[in-house]
């Protein structure tokens, strides 16, 4: 391992105004980046470790919204009461993730800039475009079995690892940031990002920029929402594929729906088309399945992923026909 | 180097007791009792030292650099940077590693020359006074490399695919009773199938790792062994060293799996290290270079066609296995041979064919043989009980042979059938009297979104035997001191070999001390080949009858106060045995069930019902086969190494994608065992326990799911990914 510097973050604008200015990463729970570091994927000169900043509160918003400190850990916010009746899928997503050694030690803004667990992006004796732009992909004629099959490029079939990621973009969540500039906030839908040409970048994350918060907003149906997710190993282990999903039927016809799915691109993947073929329909079986075609003819397939586009829709239609039945 | 000093519960004999009283008796026999591990509180509260744990003043640390290319030579390496690295001390390579005499493992030679034969060999070596500068030493050596094309994939239409004299363990490579296709033409039902399995890592907890110094012209290692006496003798022979200059002890060692069986690159490149930089060095391999350097479990695939007549007799049995080696040396995964004796029939043939390609070489895993192997038979067999429309434990029941099938000798204990039965019953497969009551349909079992289903396959090991020696020694305060180079790698051995040494004395056990895991005691064979607690289980009974008979005989019962000491040596009670086919037998029982949304596979219960002779110690042994099974589940349902064939390394290469098993995955597991008495094995009567439960597991797993979706899969391990698309 190369030597690096390492610092406590006394004050957050502090160590925004130093990470902004040198390059230097934070480190919060350190689940990830130590092991990147640990294999030499990354290397920074200094980490900046910010768990000593106030930002571990939970605060339930009187509007029915909930805002989160991006230093709370994924165990503590799993088990909020708050949580678990509002935003149900968003505790069970956490609760999926990992192990309950590394949910006590991760936090909710770290798991949201944790990096794809691509074979050849931690391994720096491969081509990777998102480890070093240009190098090439090595994954798309490779082991790519765990990769995207929506919304990949040319350069990328990287996928997003992350569970709670999927729940947020369900929710649309707003993640709070301090840059240089001053506090900022954008969409989880803005924060994360397809690879296109830049696969480097996983987020639109400002350079520099401190997670300090996620907020759920006020979100009614997601009262009635849930989370599965579906591998091999029946604990810690990423998901072969997963669904966040919230629906509100009423005599018989969805109102409202919500979809995500998760490993399956390089961003929680928020199924829109669907969710526009379901509002206003009858909330059948035939309708969850055409829905779900909808939204995954945008799909291409590499040659060892493909089992990804009967699982999605098998999901997709087990969960909302569970969810109907649950809510007659 | 002994290890019982902690053994709160039992009563030690007491200090100043008066001398050259006479011996006493044990009042009750240890065989048999259920005992904890004497080294298990220094394994929890981690004071048991591993290989690179042993505190040792002044040591250095080794860190390797590996190939890139698959096939090839190093054309140059430039260590001008690394050595102007603080910290480091020297880069050996084989432009400068010093010349090593042959002992026949090329694996073994390491920096003797630029060839390289597969991707992940170390080319160089960089030696330094901490582990971190040399690692940031190695990232600094430049190596040269010139690769050429390679191949790096198994196929059953391979060219150069052939068939080898021998296959592991020394069995031939082919073996034909009667005329397999006369007899599968003359059959009523008939199967044909192909079954894959995949390559497979061993992964245990303690990494490759050795430290070693010289001293005075003696080497001395630690190293993570389940061989030190193998390791010795090579150590002794590839640096031309008189074999008592060369002591290997491994007094803990953290699960080897068969990856230790013998001596790895790791231990023989530590000894260079030191003797360059003249101090003691570490070497621990990472995890990740474990994948190339450590060997593996060759992938397999295997064509095995049966056929029967309509009473459920098998006409034919043909099994034919292919797998891989690599271009350094030939290793033969003997996949069909457990085919030549699990059932009758008069038509037989097993062949093995192999290829080299440009691969690490792989090595014994769990099993070798038999864990694969069974894996293709056991399925076969339940795909001819569906297509006759029998029950598959009583097809199997139907089939058992009364002497071994080709060799026509008799067996020493042969008990499959009472497995299969005492397990059917146990399982609920049949009732009490012997009825089944399984349904055999499939895919008829619901369970909300879940398809339910039971399978069953049988399970065998060889009882293997290896000469072995040992050191017993009485003090005149009726001390034992039993001393035998096993190698404890988890098992219990030095547990049971205790146990086994205070019934040969005759003593209570509490005055009977064991030591193990050191190569200076004497020669001893492997921890492996399920055979450690029979090998040297039988050196140690040996000894320990002679001291006591010594003692009676020779000094009327008491022991003098200069002691007594007997070595004994098992070699010739061991070649002069009667020909025995000798095996151990089981029967496991699975039920898996699988979602019909997801395609997701989860085990249940399982349940191994095993003849495996006297059991030592049934706290240890339910550990091994409860183990054996768990890594069974494993290999069947989440283990696979995958190659990238551009490449020619396994991308799969550390525990973050090479899934075992967790705990989530493990179900209940119930394990029983028959009291079988055998007189042809060894003077305890014990078969090996250690690889039986990974037998079996897999076919009983799959064919379970088959038995629970109508969908049978032939390729493991058994995912979602294959399931998803078939399932309706």
């Amino acid at each position: 391992m190369k030597p690096f510097a390492y610092q406590r973050a006394e004050a957050a604008d502090s160590a925004v105004a130093t990470i902004s200015r040198t390059g230097a990463a934070y480190l919060a729970g350190g689940t990830n980046i130590v092991d990147l570091m640990k294999l030499g994927v990354t290397a920074p000169d200094l980490l900046i470790d910010v768990t000593g900043l106030p930002l571990r509160d939970i605060e339930a918003l009187p509007d029915g919204g909930m805002r989160v400190g991006a230093l709370t850990a994924n165990s503590d916010l799993a088990t909020d009461p708050v949580l678990r009746t509002r935003f149900p899928a968003v505790a069970l997503a956490l609760l999926s993730g990992a192990s309950a050694q590394l949910r006590n030690r991760a936090t909710i803004g770290g798991n949201l800039l944790q990096r794809t667990r691509c074979r050849y992006f931690v391994d720096v004796t491969k081509s990777c475009n998102k480890r070093r732009p240009g190098a090439g992909c090595a994954a798309r004629e490779g082991e790519h079995t765990d990769l995207a099959i929506l919304g990949a490029s040319e350069q990328c079939v990287a996928t997003n690892p992350s569970d709670l990621a999927v729940a947020l973009a369900l929710v649309d969540a707003r993640v709070e940031l301090l840059t240089e500039g001053g506090p900022a906030s954008m969409s989880v839908h803005e924060f994360f990002r397809l690879p296109g040409d830049r696969p480097e970048r996983d987020t639109n994350l400002p350079p520099g920029a401190l997670i300090t918060a996620v907020v759920l907003p006020a979100t009614p149906i997601a009262r009635m929402s849930t989370y599965r997710k579906v591998r091999d190993r029946s604990s810690f282990a990423f998901a072969a594929g997963s669904v966040a999903a919230a629906l509100d039927v009423r005599d018989g016809v969805v109102q409202d729906v919500r979809l995500a799915y998760g490993a399956v691109a390089h961003r929680p993947w928020r199924a829109y088309a669907a969710e526009r073929s379901l509002r206003g329909a009858p909330a059948t079986v035939d309708n969850f399945e055409r829905a779900a075609d909808e939204e995954l003819a945008a799909a291409k397939p590499l040659r060892d992923n493909g089992y990804k586009v009967p699982l999605i829709r098998n999901l997709t239609v087990g969960v909302l026909r569970g969810m109907t039945e649950a809510s007659w | 180097m002994t290890s019982t000093q902690r053994q709160p519960t039992q009563s030690q004999p007491a200090q100043g007791q008066p001398t050259q009283s006479r011996v006493q008796d044990a009042a009750q026999r240890s065989v048999g009792t259920a005992s904890p591990r004497i080294e298990a509180w220094d394994k929890v509260t981690g004071r048991a030292p591993y290989a690179v744990d042993h505190p040792v003043p002044g040591a250095a640390y080794a860190w390797v650099v590996q190939s890139t290319v698959a096939r090839g030579v190093v054309v140059d390496v430039d260590t001008s940077r690394a050595l102007a690295e603080d910290g480091v001390l020297g880069v050996l390579w084989h432009g400068n590693a010093q010349r090593l005499e042959s002992v026949g493992d090329p694996e073994l030679m390491v920096l003797q020359s630029a060839r390289i034969a597969y991707r992940g060999q170390v080319v160089a070596v960089v030696v330094a006074t901490s582990p971190e500068a040399a690692r940031a030493g190695a990232d600094l050596v430049r190596v040269r490399e010139d690769g050429m094309t390679s191949d790096t994939v198994l196929r059953i239409d391979h060219p150069a695919l052939y068939q080898p004299v021998q296959v592991n363990a020394g069995y031939p490579a082919r073996s034909a009773i009667g005329d397999v296709d006369a007899g599968l033409a003359a059959a009523a039902v008939r199967v044909d199938a192909t079954y894959r399995t995949p390559a497979e890592h061993h992964c245990a907890m303690e990494p490759h790792a050795t430290t070693a110094f010289w001293e005075r012209g003696c080497l001395v290692v630690f190293d993570g062994t389940q061989a030190s006496t193998a390791v010795s003798e090579t150590l002794a022979g590839l640096f031309e060293l008189p074999p008592q200059s060369v002591r290997v002890i491994n007094e803990h060692v953290g699960g080897g799996f068969g990856s230790k069986g013998g001596p790895k690159p790791n231990v023989v490149l530590a000894a260079m290290a030191a003797r360059l930089v003249g101090r003691p060095v570490k070497l621990a391999l990472t995890r990740q270079q474990l994948f190339a350097v450590a060997g593996y479990r060759t992938p397999t695939i295997q064509r095995v066609r049966l056929g029967a007549a309509t009473n459920g007799r098998l006409l034919a049995i043909g099994h034919d296995a292919v797998s891989q080696t690599s271009q350094l040396s030939e290793f033969v995964e003997q996949s069909a041979v457990l085919s030549r004796h699990m059932y009758a029939a008069p038509n037989r043939l097993t062949t093995h064919r192999v290829v080299a390609l440009d691969v690490p070489t792989p090595v014994w895993m769990r099993a070798p043989g038999e864990c694969p192997g069974s894996f293709a038979l056991e399925s076969a067999i339940d795909e001819l009980a569906s297509a006759g429309n029998w029950d598959p434990v009583r097809l199997r029941i139907d089939n058992e042979p009364a002497v071994h099938p080709e060799e026509q000798i008799p067996f020493s204990s042969r008990h499959l059938v009472q497995c299969l039965q005492e397990g059917a019953e146990r399982f609920g497969w049949t009732d009490a009297s012997g009825r089944v009551v399984r349904d055999p349909r499939p895919a008829v079992r619901r369970d909300g979104e879940w398809l339910v289903g039971t399978g069953v396959a049988a399970s065998t090991y060889p009882s293997l035997t290896w000469p072995s020696t040992a050191l017993a020694r009485a003090t005149a305060d009726q001390r034992f001191d039993v001393e035998v180079n096993a190698a404890d790698i988890g098992t219990g051995a030095r547990t049971v070999l205790r146990q086994i040494a205070a019934d040969a004395l005759d003593v209570p056990i509490a005055y009977v001390e064991i030591t193990v895991g050191d190569s200076a005691i004497g020669p001893a064979t492997v921890a492996g080949g399920s055979m450690g607690t029979a090998s040297w289980g039988w050196a140690v009974t040996k000894a320990c009858r002679l001291l006591r008979e010594r003692i009676e005989r020779d000094h009327g019962g008491r022991v003098p106060t200069g002691g007594v000491a007997v070595r004994a040596d098992t070699t010739l009670e061991i070649r002069d045995r009667p020909e025995f086919s000798r095996h151990a037998y089981g029967a496991q029982f699975c039920q898996a069930r699988v979602s019909t949304m997801t395609g997701e596979v989860r085990v249940d219960r399982l349940l191994g019902v095993f003849a495996a002779g006297r059991i030592v110690n049934p706290t240890t042994a339910r550990s091994q086969f409860i183990g054996g099974m768990t890594m069974g589940l494993s290999g069947a349902l989440l283990e696979r190494s995958v190659l990238d064939s551009r490449t020619g390394d396994f991308v799969t290469g550390d525990l973050a994608a090479y899934h075992v098993a967790v705990s989530a995955d493990v179900p209940r597991i119930e394990v029983a065992w028959l009291d079988e008495q055998d007189p042809h094995l060894n003077p305890m009567g014990v078969k090996g326990i250690g690889e039986i439960g990974i037998v079996g597991t897999a076919a009983a797993v799959a064919n379970a799911v088959h038995h629970a979706t109508g969908i049978r899969v032939r390729d493991l391990p058994i995912g979602l990914a294959q399931m998803i698309g078939k399932l309706h």
